[in-house]
Order: C-alpha cells, then sequence, then structure tokens
C-alpha cells in the first residue's frame, strides 16, 4: 500500500496522504475558492462533513460533488469553480 | 423477503453499538453511512489513525458480520420497509424488517457579519478537514461559538502545532460553574474535562465572549469579538465556530416519526412513533459520546427482539440523560446572539437569502416561497438551525429526495403504492 495519492486539481498536481479527503487536497493548492456562491461569492468548505454543500468541485466531470466526502485517488481529475 | 433484518443508517458510535448489538443477538445487520470510514464524526479518524474505542466496535462490527455499506446517502424511502441510498457510482434500494435511525447530529451555525467569507468554518468542521491532512501547523485560529466540542477541537489543532490565539465560550462563567459541579457525579466526565484543561494549557478561555464579524478582502484576516460592552479585533487564519450541535432529523421526518423540540422521538426501547423504526443516538437529542452508546445498544437489542438485554442498560441511559441535559442547559445560546446578523448578512448560504429578506417573512413556508430561504442544495441543514433560533420558526414536511439526488437515481426509484 503506498503512503500517497497524486491527483490534480484545476490542473496543478498535488500529492496528499493516501485517505486524504479531495476537499483537503483543493486546500493545499491554495485555491481562493471552492465554488462561486449564486451572488457569485467565493467560498470554501464549512461543515467538513457532508451537510452544507459548500465544498462542491467537479471530480472526473461529475459536477457538484461534496469535495468533504470523497477520498483521494491516483489520477483524479478535480476543477473547482472557476 | 427483506434483504436484512436490520438496516442501520449512520456508522457513528450509535449506529455501530447498534448494529453489533442487533447482529450478536442474531440478525443479519446493514449499516449504511455517508461517509467512507466508520465511526461519524466523533471518532472521525485522522489520516492513518483510529481512535481505539472506535477499533473496538468497528471490528466487532466486522466479527458479527455487519454488511458494512459506506459513502451513501439515504434519499428516499420508495416503498414501505425499503430505502433508496445514492453512491459516488451509482444508487441501489436496500429492504429492511427494522430500521434503526442514528443519523447523528450536525454543528450549528449563526449567522453573523462575515461568516461566508472563505477560512470561516465550523469547529468540528476545520478539525475534519484537519483530520483528512490540511496541515494546521503555524496557522494562527480562533476557536468560538459554544459547547465541548470548543475544547476538543482547540487541543486537537494545539496538539498539531497551530497557534490558537483564545475559545471564545458564548455561556456565561457561571453557567459553566454549575456545570462543573454536576461533572462531579460523572468521574469519566471529570477526567476528561480535566484532561482537557491540561492540554488548553496557555490558550485563553474566554466565556460571554463571541464573534461579532469575520473580516477580510478575499478570505478571512482578521475576527472582532466582543465580551463584556469591549469589542477587539484578532487577526487569524481561521476562525472555527459552531454553537452546538442540532440532531439529523430529516430521514426521520420523511418517515413520519414524530419530532419533538429536543429530537427524534422514542421510548424507552428507543422506538420511534412508526413501528419497527428506531432511533439512537444523537439524532433523538444531543447528549455525547456514551449516552449515544447505549441508546445504540439498546435500539440493537430491541429491534432484534433481545428486550430483557436492552432493558438491563436503562439505568445507564438514564444516568447519561441527566448530564445531557445539565449540558444542554449550561451552553444554551444567549439571546444577545440574534442580534448579530445584520439586514445584509446572509442567512442562507445556498440561496444567497439575507436576514432583511428572512425578518421581513411571516414563517418559513413564506421565506421558502418568496426568498428561496433553505431551498438550495443543503435544504435548510444550515440555515434550519439559524432560523429556528432567530425567528422560532420550526420545519416544514420534509420531502423526498432529504437529499439532492442524481436524475438517473430519481427515475430508478419511483415511489410505489
Amino acid at each position: 500500500m503506498t503512503d500517497t495519492v497524486h491527483l490534480s486539481v484545476n490542473g496543478v498536481s498535488v500529492t496528499v496522504p493516501a485517505g486524504a479527503m479531495v476537499s483537503t487536497a483543493v486546500a493545499l493548492t491554495g485555491v481562493a475558492r471552492f465554488r462561486r456562491s449564486v451572488s457569485g461569492e467565493p467560498r470554501t468548505p464549512l461543515c467538513g462533513m457532508g451537510i452544507c454543500f459548500e465544498c462542491r468541485v467537479s471530480i472526473n466531470g461529475r459536477e457538484h460533488c461534496r469535495s468533504c466526502q470523497v477520498l483521494c485517488e491516483n489520477g483524479m481529475e478535480v476543477a473547482t469553480d472557476a | 423477503m427483506p434483504d436484512y433484518d436490520i438496516v442501520v443508517i449512520g456508522a457513528g458510535p450509535a449506529g455501530l453499538a447498534a448494529a453489533v448489538r442487533a447482529a450478536e443477538s442474531g440478525s443479519r445487520v446493514a449499516m449504511v453511512d455517508d461517509n467512507p470510514h466508520p465511526g461519524g464524526q466523533i471518532w472521525r479518524a485522522a489520516v492513518g489513525k483510529a481512535s481505539a474505542e472506535a477499533a473496538r466496535w468497528i471490528q466487532s462490527a466486522e466479527q458479527h458480520g455487519v454488511e458494512w455499506i459506506a459513502g451513501a446517502r439515504v434519499f428516499a424511502a420508495p416503498a414501505a420497509k425499503r430505502i433508496a441510498v445514492e453512491q459516488f457510482d451509482g444508487e441501489l434500494e436496500l429492504g429492511y424488517r427494522s430500521l434503526i435511525l442514528a443519523t447523528g447530529a450536525r454543528e450549528r451555525f449563526l449567522p453573523f457579519p462575515g461568516w461566508t467569507l472563505p477560512n470561516v468554518m465550523g469547529a468540528g468542521g476545520l478539525q475534519a478537514l484537519a483530520k483528512s491532512g490540511l496541515p494546521v501547523a503555524g496557522k494562527k485560529i480562533v476557536i468560538a461559538g459554544s459547547g465541548p466540542l470548543l475544547l476538543a477541537v482547540a487541543k486537537y489543532m494545539k496538539e498539531h502545532g497551530a497557534d490558537v490565539r483564545l475559545i471564545a465560550e458564548q455561556a456565561k462563567r457561571s453557567a459553566l460553574l454549575g456545570f462543573g459541579l454536576r461533572l462531579a457525579s460523572h468521574p469519566g466526565k471529570l477526567m476528561q474535562a480535566v484532561g482537557l484543561r491540561a492540554a488548553l494549557f496557555g490558550i485563553p478561555y474566554l466565556t460571554s465572549c463571541w464573534p461579532v464579524e469575520a473580516g477580510g478582502r478575499d478570505r478571512l484576516e482578521a475576527v472582532t469579538l466582543q465580551r463584556g460592552g469591549k469589542t477587539w479585533t484578532e487577526r487569524c487564519d481561521y476562525l472555527a465556530c459552531g454553537f452546538g450541535l442540532v440532531p439529523n432529523t430529516e430521514l426521520a421526518e420523511l418517515l413520519g416519526c414524530r419530532i419533538t423540540s429536543g429530537g427524534v422521538e422514542v421510548d424507552e426501547q428507543q422506538r420511534t412513533s412508526i413501528t419497527k423504526v428506531y432511533s439512537a443516538g444523537e439524532a433523538t437529542g444531543i447528549g455525547g459520546l456514551e449516552l449515544a452508546l447505549v441508546e445504540g445498544e439498546i435500539a440493537g437489542f430491541a429491534a432484534a427482539g433481545a428486550s430483557a438485554r436492552a432493558r438491563a442498560l436503562f439505568a445507564a441511559r438514564d444516568r447519561y440523560r441527566r448530564f445531557a441535559a445539565a449540558l444542554e442547559l449550561a451552553f444554551a445560546p444567549r439571546e444577545e446572539l440574534k442580534a448579530l446578523p445584520r439586514e445584509e448578512t446572509l442567512v442562507c448560504r445556498c440561496e444567497d437569502v439575507t436576514m432583511g429578506r428572512v425578518r421581513a417573512c411571516s414563517g418559513w413556508r413564506e421565506a421558502k416561497l418568496h426568498t428561496r430561504c433553505g431551498m438550495g442544495p443543503c435544504q435548510g441543514r444550515v440555515c434550519g438551525g439559524a432560523v429556528e433560533f432567530l425567528f422560532g420558526w420550526k420545519p416544514e414536511s420534509v420531502r423526498p429526495p432529504v437529499f439532492p439526488a442524481r436524475i438517473e437515481s430519481l427515475t430508478r426509484t419511483e415511489p410505489r403504492g
């Protein structure tokens, strides 16, 4: 079993410890926001447990995934709201 | 023929205890949870580590053949004794004879100016991110809100090298002292409290203190706090802020279970008002780890027909419930917090609805119809607790899907008679 996982966030490669959630990988890249709110505000995770939906990102092309509930996998492609 | 004798929703302490006790009593059990690992929030493992107590229950569940259905959220109950769950890459339906709802609790968030800024998070929220590998070493953190969770989070952050500036506890010192006296009748709790105090050495713990504004250009840069009529500003990288916990009752409501002000209503066998549906742990009222475990055990035994073994645990449950009542009293959110949001402060973060627009409504129905408050993806899970505290509005009827679901999941699980 490997100790780290490699994935990409907005095209930038990130290495995280195995078992990390996608939200952690996104935060590690230092992006300014995970998503834009309906009025255009930048947002980042609030609850960390899958209820607030503030951490939504696209994972492997699937939109609106709660990044705090999905484990990082090798080769995963994550995109935040531009 | 149902797929399982018992399906347990939630794999935190209550769900694990229920699943283990039901399975060891001879039932065929499945345990479903939204998270990739069992343990719930309180036993959320830091990457590569699990608490010894959590590991014992998880191992016991495995030994007794409990089927573990991970990363699965329940979104509907399409037919009697059936639930529909969605996973990352598909959905499935599960049939059961009895259902045990151990859906836990979430943090209560209260709006104040700037609370939607990046890096303002829940107290448990920041801890969850840190446990998942976000480095906090050297980060300036203010921890605020209410309840014992603030202390646990401060301890975790300090142990991981964070510069925890202070803990702002909204409750009065006198209320906490009263609570401290009650701790004396719970030696285990007292030891926890003493341990926490020792670990907090050097971190100011300010009672009657709360955040009035979070400020920053694109992300949090500083928080303004108030205490005894004095306000000051504290620079920080993160504000971890939660005002206690509220039970997750949406699924119980969908199934028609009666809800009281404290959570899902249960009888002495942890039965809800709906036949063959049980509930245990924080969903039935905020009470902490020990109460969740014993309620889960009772629900598991009762659902499996081992009612004598369930009854043997009633006295322990009563003891922990008295502690829970004292906890609720000590950390009840104070009236002044209702004055924190300004007219332009957002109450609903999904639909960006301001305090002024919500305040202009006569109740939940009007707020939903006219402003879309509570109508976004979280379905009021965040603003619901705030709205109840600010205006006294109780949530209205819950409709499926109780969680946003993919179109294909919905079409494959059409409601049936």
